[in-house]
């Protein structure tokens, strides 16, 4: 069936079978930053924002997005760009593979907290999973990110 | 030194941690083939008949190829320098299938839904054996894994396939029955290793396609790209020369492409269509059809005097390679070589035992290769021995460790070592003196520490080679042009910090192109802890050689004689003389065009090493542990590291981080399960547990650098030593606080408490 | 490989229960993070999307719960962590991550009545009703052991006198899921004990509910109870556990529980 998107901030309209998860949908269509990682919910590769919110676009259908404003790491470039920065300077970017859905999840982090301390951080990101950097680099890039002690 | 020990960001920083696509399934060509494998539902079996008549004729199925398809010339996918030590003992398809998820057949079509759809409709029938499901038992069980009369080894690796034996490996120094004689003090106990996944975020992946002149092109996610050319070159049986390999970024390897699981399989297709093809692995494919490390049981019995004097060590192993034999023999033989070197104090060593065919997904090389199964057994024996001694083990280590300046029967004379300072900094990070052996919490918890030391090597001694090539730009930019293989450590960014240093420049005057075996100079690839020290040197090496270059040519521009000239990159001045100068641009114009000057300025420099000196590390554990649970938090690790000199600090702390945690999700979280009927039961991270965010608290990390005469700026390898410690500090630790040994990793909850039960 | 040949987006419930039923192989979606990897064929896919089914309310006695509802909005909603001393956000906040909890949906899970669940368990441990369109209100417990028909699940009831409960799990990796897992409650002086990932699913422990209940509460109490809890459940094994060892757990966290709802 047909859907209609808004993927950041641009009116498009898909083509999809009704069994065709977002994930590959989006990839489909040209947004590769979006990565496809575990099948299972575990890893949070996948993860974008729908309706603002972290989501995983494997266990989303396709025509359950019909109508809904989308964003991955490719409409938040500016924002990107400024944590990834931090995210470089702790050389915690390592393969890079995981980094879009990371972005994408640490950025909806800033949004919904206020003030969160370093378990709060660590309770948001906990679905995103990394092999490279076993995350301390990570969190390190965060808190400097987030102004956290 | 301006660059060398800074905290450089990496090159290409930026571009992957903001999504760039620029990974192998982001370049595919739109309208390549989507390939599909159907896969043995049994563990062993021999195919009696297929029938793909009816899945040919579904609209949208390009080809179906089954084993009378491939050539039946046996291959090996491990990622070694030819000739490779592992067996030949694979085809693209095989009449046998020898494990779950073996390949039956390979399905191109339009599209996945194709492809699928087509996959079922495959009718095969099977001829179902009695597989070999226990590492265990393998050796002379009636079924044999390798009945083919046509499998191949390039050496004498000990393969006795009748018997279902790989390879076996005796390693020997002294007379370890005479000294274990004398020894009054004797520890023996049995280890057992599992098969862990790299679980690398990027699954393996390749696309092919033809180019102009008739060659394939393979893109592929892989470590190895010049062996993975002769590799599809002589399972396809075509010549090395019509085959072109590129490499993109690469999300994480692990060793995991350091074997060449997937390209094979596009690469047969686009040579029957002639159209570009692409396989991509999910997360299942990626775990239970790929290798893993190879699990192992080790039985490890170590000699002391009563004062803690380690007379002699004799490890016994079994190593369990799957149904096919990458890196079977060296991953095996490696959990000996760079374990024993550490206790030089003993006078007699060995190492020996069997590598055993089972019909269970392959082994191959994964990060540690071998000594990571070596140093959980030594390491946790040397453990116990203290134990026994009634001696912090921590002076059992300060006795008996090999120290720099000494020579080792089987490792040779070690040129730099800091392993004592790094077992006293780890003491003080940890806070040993406090903590050491134990703490009670409460009435169910207990606060302990533990602790491990290992080394591993840098490089493959005598057969790595790298060759690099600095090429100097008509804008006066550098191409650093090298075939090692950057999956996200780093490795292009660290290399450059050695050419900008030699050729005292900044980091941006540098261009690291991906490889691509047309126009990369070639290199063994990277794995085996190689990067930094023989593509380093290969680099040093390519720099002074394009300096010199560089050097003579301003000489002829400014009429100036050599000695006179001083190099100050950007610029070369000549001495006493600054008002003389000749910059890189003005050279770079100078040799572009008229004049008939014209020349192609680059520096190139090759590298073998004759050794391969290795990094050490002391790592400690403090755990605490829930008494009526079994539950262990992991409440601080730290690593104290000898890698010769830091290139990159930053990096550097990064992979130790990063290998760390790798080691801790194979000492506590990652089990490798598989039913009576010989299915993997963990090929799903649902399932298969690697550390989550949660999982990890403090992790420590520092070093206490040597200055390794050989290495590149005194550099040594990081790569895979920091993976080893966890595993026996981890276990250690749980010792200490609760008494119990788990022998058998992953150190579960479950065995903590079932342990604990064993006192009651 | 899992396929939808129909996907629908009814209006009313009435339309939606009529298309569930219409077919065998038609099925509500619920919060689909279980249907990748899954291997049904789907005649009709029915989304309830548009029947404003997410919501979390209170009136003077009850907490409802629409079947729409995803975890992460109970995790995060100010009433849930008011009640019942915050066990249901605490009990859905373990699971996956954010971007996973923002896809899986109360009803989905519920009606599903899966074994490994934590949020069912904690439920169970409450004065839970299921409303389903058809079948109607029923207790938790009912609806765990009976099943039903198909039908819609709408809403979760939750009776408001509860004062205190708590919830434990025991994982290995955070990530994963429980080995075993425990809610207490305690209503003035009534008890519940439930226990679930056994890895059957949730049941509560009757017996030793009951010796709490009826019985002077004191130390010697409290570990006879959680005896007769991992008694008189049952346990089974499986990859993340052995049967011995849940039963250890079960006595370790129902005496954990214990201790913090009489805190």
């Amino acid at each position: 069936m047909k859907i209609q998107v808004i993927v950041n901030h641009k009116k498009i309209q898909m083509e999809v079978a009704y069994d065709e998860f977002l994930v590959d949908v989006l990839r489909r269509y040209g947004f590769n930053s979006v990565k496809r990682g575990c099948d299972t919910g575990n890893c949070g590769l996948c993860t974008i924002w729908i309706e603002g919110k972290p989501t995983l676009s494997c266990s989303t259908l396709a025509v359950r997005v019909n109508n809904k404003n989308l964003t991955t790491i490719e409409g938040i470039g500016e924002e990107a760009k400024d944590f990834a920065a931090f995210m470089v300077a702790e050389g915690a970017e390592q393969c890079g593979f995981c980094s879009p859905g990371f972005v994408m999840t640490v950025l909806a982090m800033k949004r919904e907290l206020k003030n969160p301390t370093e378990e709060d951080i660590i309770h948001y990101l906990t679905g995103n999973l990394c092999r490279c950097t076993g995350y301390v680099g990570q969190l390190r890039a965060v808190k400097t990110y987030m102004g956290v002690a | 030194m301006k660059i060398i020990n800074q905290s450089i960001r990496k090159l290409d920083g930026m571009d992957v941690a903001t999504g760039k696509p620029l990974y192998t399934d982001d370049l595919v060509n739109a309208n390549a083939l989507v390939i599909k494998i159907l896969r043995s539902p049994h563990a062993f079996a021999k195919i009696k008949s297929i029938n793909i008549e009816k899945a040919e004729k579904l609209e949208g199925v390009e080809c179906i190829l089954t084993h009378k398809d491939v050539p039946n010339e046996r291959f090996t996918m491990a990622g070694q320098s030819y000739p490779e030590p592992s067996p030949y003992d694979r085809l693209i398809l095989d009449e046998y299938v020898r494990y779950v998820g073996d390949e039956v057949a390979i399905i191109a079509a339009i599209d996945e839904k194709t492809a699928i759809k087509a996959m079922k409709m495959i009718a095969v029938s099977y001829e179902v054996l009695e597989p070999v499901l226990n590492f265990e038992e393998a050796i002379g069980h009636t079924s044999i894994v390798h009945p083919e009369d046509n499998l191949q080894v390039n050496f004498d690796i000990g393969m006795k396939k009748e018997k279902n034996i790989t390879a076996t490996a005796l390693i020997e120094s002294g007379n370890v029955e005479k000294e274990l004689g004398k020894s009054p003090v004797i520890v023996e106990e049995t280890y057992y290793t599992q098969a862990q996944a790299h679980a690398m975020m990027e699954t393996q992946r390749a696309f092919t396609y033809m180019d102009s002149n008739g060659r394939l092109t393979i893109v592929s996610s892989t470590q190895i790209p010049f062996h993975v050319r002769r590799i599809v070159a002589r399972a396809l049986q075509v010549p090395k020369s019509k085959i072109r390999v590129v490499k993109p970024k690469i999300g994480g390897g692990f060793g995991g492409k350091q074997t060449a699981s997937v390209e094979v399989f596009p690469a047969i297709v686009t040579l029957k269509t002639g159209k570009p093809a692409k396989i991509i692995y999910d997360r299942k494919e990626s775990l239970n059809c790929t290798t893993s490390r190879h699990a192992m049981r080790i039985t490890v019995k170590i000699g002391a005097d009563h004062e803690g004097n380690i007379q002699a060590i004799d490890m016994k192993g079994l190593s369990d390679t799957g149904a096919y034999g990458e890196h079977a023999s060296t991953v095996f033989s490696v959990a000996g070589y760079k374990t024993l070197p550490l206790y030089n104090s003993a006078k007699a060593v060995r190492f020996s035992g069997n590598v055993v065919y089972t019909n269970k997904m392959p082994a191959g090389a994964l990060r540690g290769y071998g000594v990571t199964q070596g140093i959980f057994a030594l390491e946790s024996a040397a453990n116990q021995l203290a134990d026994k001694l009634n001696m912090d083990p921590t002076e059992l280590r300060a006795k008996n460790i090999i120290k720099e300046g000494e020579t080792n029967p089987i490792s040779g004379t070690l040129d730099s070592c800091t392993l004592d300072r790094c077992i006293e900094k780890g003491k003080q990070l940890i806070g040993w003196q406090e903590k050491y052996p134990r703490k009670i919490i409460s009435d169910t918890k207990v606060r302990s520490v533990g602790m491990a030391i290992t080394m591993q090597g840098s490089g493959i001694a005598a057969i790595d080679v790298a060759n690099v090539t600095i090429k100097l730009n008509d804008d006066g930019l550098y191409s650093l042009l090298i075939g090692a293989t950057e999956m996200g450590m780093g490795c292009d960014t660290v290399l450059t910090q050695m050419a900008a240093e030699i050729l005292e420049t900044t980091m941006d005057k540098f261009v690291v192109p991906g490889v691509d075996t047309d126009s990369s100079p070639y290199d063994t690839g990277s794995y085996a802890s190689s990067t930094t020290y023989v593509t380093g040197n290969a680099t040093i090496k390519a720099a002074e050689d394009l300096k010199l270059k560089l050097l003579k040519k301003a000489s002829e521009m400014l009429g100036i004689s050599l000695e006179k000239l001083d190099f100050q990159g950007d610029t070369i001045k000549v001495l006493n003389h600054e008002e003389k100068v000749v910059s890189l641009s003005q050279i770079a114009e100078y040799v572009s065009a008229g004049e008939g000057k014209q020349e192609q300025l680059m520096g190139t420099g090759t590298f073998g090493g004759d050794k391969s000196p290795p990094p050490f590390i002391a790592g400690f554990a403090e755990v605490e542990v829930d008494k009526e649970t079994g539950k262990i938090d992991l409440i601080d690790y730290v690593a104290v590291i000898d890698c010769g000199t830091v290139i990159n600090p930053k990096l550097a702390r990064i992979q130790a981080e990063g290998g760390l945690v790798q080691g801790i999700g194979m000492a506590m979280y990652e089990d490798v399960i598989y039913n009576q009927r010989g299915q993997m039961m963990t090929n799903t991270f649902m399932q298969y547990k690697i550390p989550c965010r949660k999982d990890i608290n403090k992790i420590t990390v520092d070093f206490e650098s040597s200055y390794e005469p050989s290495g590149p700026f005194g550099a040594k390898s990081i790569g895979e030593v920091v993976i080893n410690t966890p595993p026996p500090a981890i276990a250690h630790a749980v010792y200490n606080a609760v008494g119990v040994h788990v022998r058998s990793l992953p150190i579960t909850p479950e065995k903590v408490l079932k342990g604990i039960w064993k006192f009651q | 490989m899992f396929a939808i040949k129909n996907y629908r987006t009814p209006n009313t419930l009435e339309e939606a229960y009529k298309l569930l039923n219409e077919k065998k192989a038609n099925t509500i979606l619920g919060g689909c993070g279980f249907l990748r990897m899954s291997n049904k064929t789907i005649a009709t896919a029915i989304d309830l999307s548009q029947l404003m089914l997410n919501y979390i309310t209170e009136d003077a006695d009850y907490i409802e719960i629409g079947g729409m509802t995803s975890f992460r909005d109970v995790e995060v909603s100010p009433l849930l962590n008011q009640y019942f001393d915050g066990i249901l956000p605490k009990a859905v906040g373990e699971i996956l991550g954010v971007q996973f909890r923002n896809v899986v949906t109360v009803g989905g899970t519920v009606y599903s009545r899966y074994g490994f669940s934590d949020f069912i368990t904690a439920l169970l441990a409450l004065d839970t009703y299921v409303v389903l369109y058809k079948g109607g209100k029923m207790p938790l417990e009912e609806f765990l052991i009976k099943g039903s028909k198909k039908d819609i699940l709408v809403k979760i009831v939750i009776g408001k006198k509860n004062k205190r409960a708590t919830f434990h799990s025991i994982r290995n990796s955070q990530g994963d899921y429980s080995i075993l897992n425990v809610a207490v409650s305690k209503k003035d002086n009534i008890f519940k004990i439930v226990v679930g990932a056994r890895p059957a699913r949730a049941m509560m422990a009757q017996e030793a509910s009951k010796f709490l209940t009826e019985g002077e509460i004191n130390e010697k109490a409290i570990e006879e109870a959680c005896i007769m809890a991992s008694k008189e459940l049952t346990f089974g094994s499986n990859m993340r556990g052995s049967k011995a060892y849940r039963e250890a757990l079960c006595k370790a966290l129902v005496k954990r529980g214990l201790m913090e709802v009489l805190s």
